[in-house]
């Protein structure tokens, strides 16, 4: 077939393939209403689930009368703990290791807590029968503060675990003990602080928050009595687990469960674990043999389904008079709430809070994380996160600066001179990681010199010396912060979930005609894999992007993989996809030689086929390799053009950044604001630099609310103060400040295509930069440790204490 | 809460459609939306109508459609997501300008902007970008960071006017 003649540039674009910056496919669909999302899945006959919560924090279940419930015209079922018993599905196992209770088990932990699952024609009807559920309760003492967890005289919070002196992770110190983490060499980092010219010790709180993706979590579960088999539609990160989940549960065989994960309106972590109400929906229906269906209000979600952070990290950096780190010493604190639920891989209790080094050279460093129980929502989860990375990047870039102020050093300079210098690469760090590859001195230099960091330190030091003098009322920060991630989980000798190993996988097919169609054990939520996905296998494999078609999020078609949280798809679902793509493309080569009657020796591969060395005349475009797949295969070569990768990563993926922040904040209001925010991130290879941005766009834009306002509280009773948006700071179009992006490339030496992953870094980067923006503002004044959040009564009450 | 409550009969004309069902006078105008007709674009994020997700035109005003009684949209037009594309199918020029300056990422807020979006630009054809930003304050949006959101909404304004809108998304 003759076409017009095209140069190799308009052969190349036409692909878009890696590094253009293509047009989302997915917003065909999204911008006209047609996405389809689990509420918009619709079955005929459908019952509607909702939960009677609990009004305490800590409760004895006296009664539980549902006699009025269900006489309610259009109920068709109540369900308790006592219902679920002999299924032995009251409890469930937590990704951590634990137990959560399905539904309370005669007593309740946790404010909002599931006690009672009504089942009802319709969400109003089922509303109602929830009102009529009578619930007699003996109030116990409440435990709200994770550092009054191990006293003496500490309630009982989990008398299910009585008597057990050891958990997932080890001896338990107190009945209210989760476990202890300890990483690194304690003796030498205890010499070199008994040795060291310069420490400094503080208390560094991250808050308790929660992901809040803008459709709540939700399931649709359909039992086939007569095949015996569950589809369950659901707002699933990680659809295939949440299949073994459910199978092993259920007992119902794995190969009868068909997980479906539609579109997902956002995920950031709240999405991976297994939650009550999927349970509940999945018993109900096959109990009513009907479908069930659950969707959480957004009470519900902020409330119950996962929280974030929570950590309570004491720090302690010894150091030289020059400035050069010596050693790190941190100690941690951690409220899980009432069962430990958190999302990370099996053997890792306090995910990967080891890369508290951050990006700096400690040659030596200690951790011990302690985890504990109080009567708060359980979770732990990742929020927009790779296992408390952004917990530990926090630590270290606030201890920095404490470290910094100490010192009288420019806290950018003390970073330059700490970093962990190029050439060290790949460098074992002293809490066990071997990071990839990086150059932080050049990106920490660009940013400093694209922002004017130095002429920035001059006015703020002018506007210093104006506020003394009064003349004016506004005080200026500069925030700095340089993050070093870990993600791409990841190996499986490190990393599995409930045994699985955290592999992931892509299986492309491509057709007679040239088009392709594949998919991954990935799953988006917004980050558009449907467009990059079809990018790397565009540039793989010289057909056009728009001729491959991705699905994802169907445990039926797609191949098994862990799915998509921890900025893990690029590195592990993208590697693979990669793979899978050079198992074809050496296939492609043997029917190229065939065709072209040389030795695939003789081929070298040319944007969209292979040409012959040195007679470039001579080619085969892959459309029509594809049709000789089909039609005319060598002898002795099997048919067809199709390849499956799963891929078990080497090693993690380390991106960086260097982020700068310009913050003027008014003394007499407290009201921060933010001039400038310049993030600069390296994320190796760029697939599709448009989506790199509005990924770093969202993940500044949730840092700032989590430094400045956003957070899930407890009053003294136990009562979440934060389970609305009535009191949940989520940034308007309004406050949200203006971002500045920029980048540098410093590919992963181990990843096929050396790209490392990006989604994430902005909310590990971008909550220590706000935040040590408003500490630096104070800092002039003597104040060094100012926590989280800093919303404007809280900083109006910082000026007002010291005088201002 | 109750034995039977009575079904009133409703006629509401969604995208130039008239529609009639019998509702219980509690049901918000989303449900109507999204379970009586089927029009599933129009989300819903939150219980406090602060997400705007469920933000729909009704007589040319944006409303949050769960914070209103079927009941009360009566007589009422109401105009979806649904109804936005042009008159030959083609994407709008703010649809289209959401998809050239990538302003959006999951999509679930995506129909309430775009509706709120739409009242905006009638109201007011050209708008700086701080009035952009005020105009859709009621909307939130947990992927994007705004700042694409704002430029999808100048695109298409500068479309609407004739104009080329220069600044492409990165």
């Amino acid at each position: 077939m003759n076409e017009i003649v095209l140069t190799r540039e308009m052969r190349e674009a036409r692909l878009e393939g890696m590094g253009c910056k293509r047009k989302r496919v997915e917003d065909i669909r999204f911008t006209q209403g047609k996405g389809n999302y689990v509420d918009d899945v619709k079955l005929p006959n459908t019952l509607h689930g909702d939960f009677v919560r609990s009004p305490h924090a800590h409760a004895r279940i006296k009664k539980i009368d549902v006699t009025k419930a269900k006489a309610l015209p259009g109920v068709v079922a109540v369900l308790t703990a006592d219902d679920l018993k002999p299924l032995g599905l009251h409890w469930m196992p937590t990704l951590a290791g634990d137990v959560a209770a399905v539904l309370a088990d005669g007593k309740v932990h946790f404010q909002n807590q599931e006690v009672v699952f009504v089942v009802a024609e319709n969400r109003y009807i089922a509303d109602d029968a929830v009102q009529l559920v009578e619930v007699e309760y003996e109030a116990l003492p409440v435990l709200v503060d994770p550092f009054k967890s191990m006293d003496d005289d500490a309630p009982v919070l989990r008398e299910d675990l009585a008597g057990k002196t050891s958990g997932a992770h080890g001896q338990r110190k107190h009945h209210n003990h989760i476990f202890e983490w300890t990483v690194g060499d304690k003796q030498a980092t205890d010499e070199a602080f008994n040795k060291a010219e310069v420490t400094i010790k503080e208390l560094i709180p991250y808050h308790r928050t929660h992901p809040c993706p803008l459709e709540t979590c939700q399931c649709l579960a359909s039992f086939d009595k007569i095949k015996g088999e569950l589809t369950l539609y659901g707002t699933f990160q990680a659809p295939h687990v949440i299949r073994t989940v459910a199978s092993l549960l259920s007992k119902i065989p794995e190969h009868k469960i068909h997980v479906i994960a539609p579109d997902i309106g956002g995920g950031f972590g709240n999405k991976v674990g297994a939650y009550s109400g999927y349970i509940c929906a999945i018993v109900a229906s096959i109990v009513t043999g009907v479908p069930v269906k659950w969707v959480e209000d957004r009470i519900e979600n902020l409330s119950t389904t996962s929280f974030a952070r929570d950590y309570h990290m004491t720090t302690e950096i010894a150091a030289t008079k020059e400035g050069r780190v010596t050693a790190l010493r941190v100690h941690v604190l951690a409220d899980h709430g009432a069962f430990d639920a958190c999302a990370d891989p099996s053997k890792w209790p306090a995910g990967f809070f080891n890369i508290v080094t951050g990006s700096y050279d400690f040659p030596v460093a200690h951790l011990a994380v302690d985890g504990v129980y109080t009567n708060k929502a359980p979770g732990g989860v990742a929020y927009r996160c790779s296992f408390r990375v952004t917990e530990a990047a926090y630590c270290i870039e606030r201890a920095m600066d404490i470290l910094a102020h100490k010192l009288g050093m420019d806290p950018a300079e003390l970073r330059m001179k700490n970093f962990i210098r190029r050439e060290q690469f790949p460098y074992q760090s002293a809490l066990g990681w071997e990071y990839d590859s990086g150059d932080y001195h050049v990106a920490m230099r660009k940013a400093m010199d694209t922002l004017g960091y130095a002429q920035l330190r001059q006015e703020q030091k002018a506007k210093q010396e104006a506020f003394k003098r009064g003349e004016t009322r506004e005080i200026m920060g500069i925030g700095v912060s340089f993050f070093t991630e870990i993600v791409g989980a990841g190996p499986s000798k490190n990393c599995d979930i409930l045994g699985v190993a955290m592999f992931d996988s892509a299986e492309i097919r491509i057709h007679p005609t040239g088009s392709i169609l594949a998919r991954m054990g990935s799953k988006s939520q917004g980050q558009g894999h449907e467009t990059t996905w079809a990018q790397i296998i565009a540039t793989e494999l010289g057909i056009p992007a728009d001729d491959i078609m991705i699905e994802e999020g169907n445990t039926d078609t797609a191949p098994y993989g862990l799915g998509t949280y921890g900025s893990r798809s690029t590195p592990v679902a993208g590697a693979a996809i990669a793979m899978a793509a050079r198992k074809i493309k050496a296939k492609a080569q043997m029917i190229a030689a065939h065709l072209l009657e040389v030795s695939e020796y003789d081929l070298e591969w040319d944007i969209d086929g292979f040409r012959v060395k040195g007679n470039p005349e001579r080619a085969k475009t892959m459309k029509e390799i594809a049709w000789a797949a089909y039609n005319a295969p060598p002898p002795g070569l099997e048919p067809g053009l199709e390849a499956v990768n799963y891929y078990d990563p080497p090693n993690m993926t380390y991106p960086f950044g260097a982020y700068l922040c310009v913050m003027d904040i008014d003394v007499d209001t407290g009201v921060a604001k933010t001039r400038r925010f310049y993030a600069l991130d390296d994320c190796g290879t760029r697939i599709n630099p448009m989506i790199i941005e509005g990924q770093v766009h969202g993940g500044l834009t949730e840092a700032f609310a989590i430094a400045m306002a956003q957070e899930i509280a407890y009053d003294e009773a136990g009562n979440v103060m934060g389970a609305s948006f009535m009191d949940f700071f989520l940034p308007t179009a309004v406050e949200t400040p203006r971002w500045e992006t920029d980048f540098t490339v410093t590919p992963s030496p181990h990843h096929p295509i050396g790209a490392k992953g990006v989604g994430e870094s902005p909310n590990v980067g971008g909550v220590p930069c706000f935040s040590n923006a408003v500490n630096d503002a104070f800092g002039f004044l003597g104040v060094t440790n100012l926590p989280m959040p800093h919303y404007p009564y809280r900083l109006w009450q910082t000026a007002r204490s010291l005088g201002l | 809460m109750s034995e039977e409550i009575e079904k009133i009969p409703v006629t509401i004309t969604v995208n130039g459609k008239k529609m009639q069902r019998f509702v219980e006078p509690r049901m918000l105008l989303v449900h109507f939306i999204r379970d009586e007709i089927s029009l599933t674009g129009t989300h819903i994020g939150c219980d406090t109508s602060h997400c705007g997700a469920c933000t729909v035109d009704l007589d040319g005003l944006s409303v949050k459609s769960c914070t209103m009684f079927a009941v009360q949209a009566d007589g009422c037009a109401v105009k979806t997501v649904e109804g936005l594309a042009n008159a030959d199918g083609t994407l709008s020029a703010l649809q289209e300008g959401f998809r050239m300056m990538h302003g959006l990422q999951c999509g679930f807020c995506t129909p309430g902007m775009l509706m709120r979006a739409s009242v905006l630009l009638r109201e007011n054809p050209d708008p700086t970008e701080d009035e952009i930003r005020y105009g859709i304050a009621g909307n939130l949006c947990r992927c994007t960071g705004y700042q694409n959101i704002v430029k999808a909404i100048q695109y298409a304004a500068a479309k609407m006017n004739g104009r080329d809108f220069q600044e492409a998304a990165e």
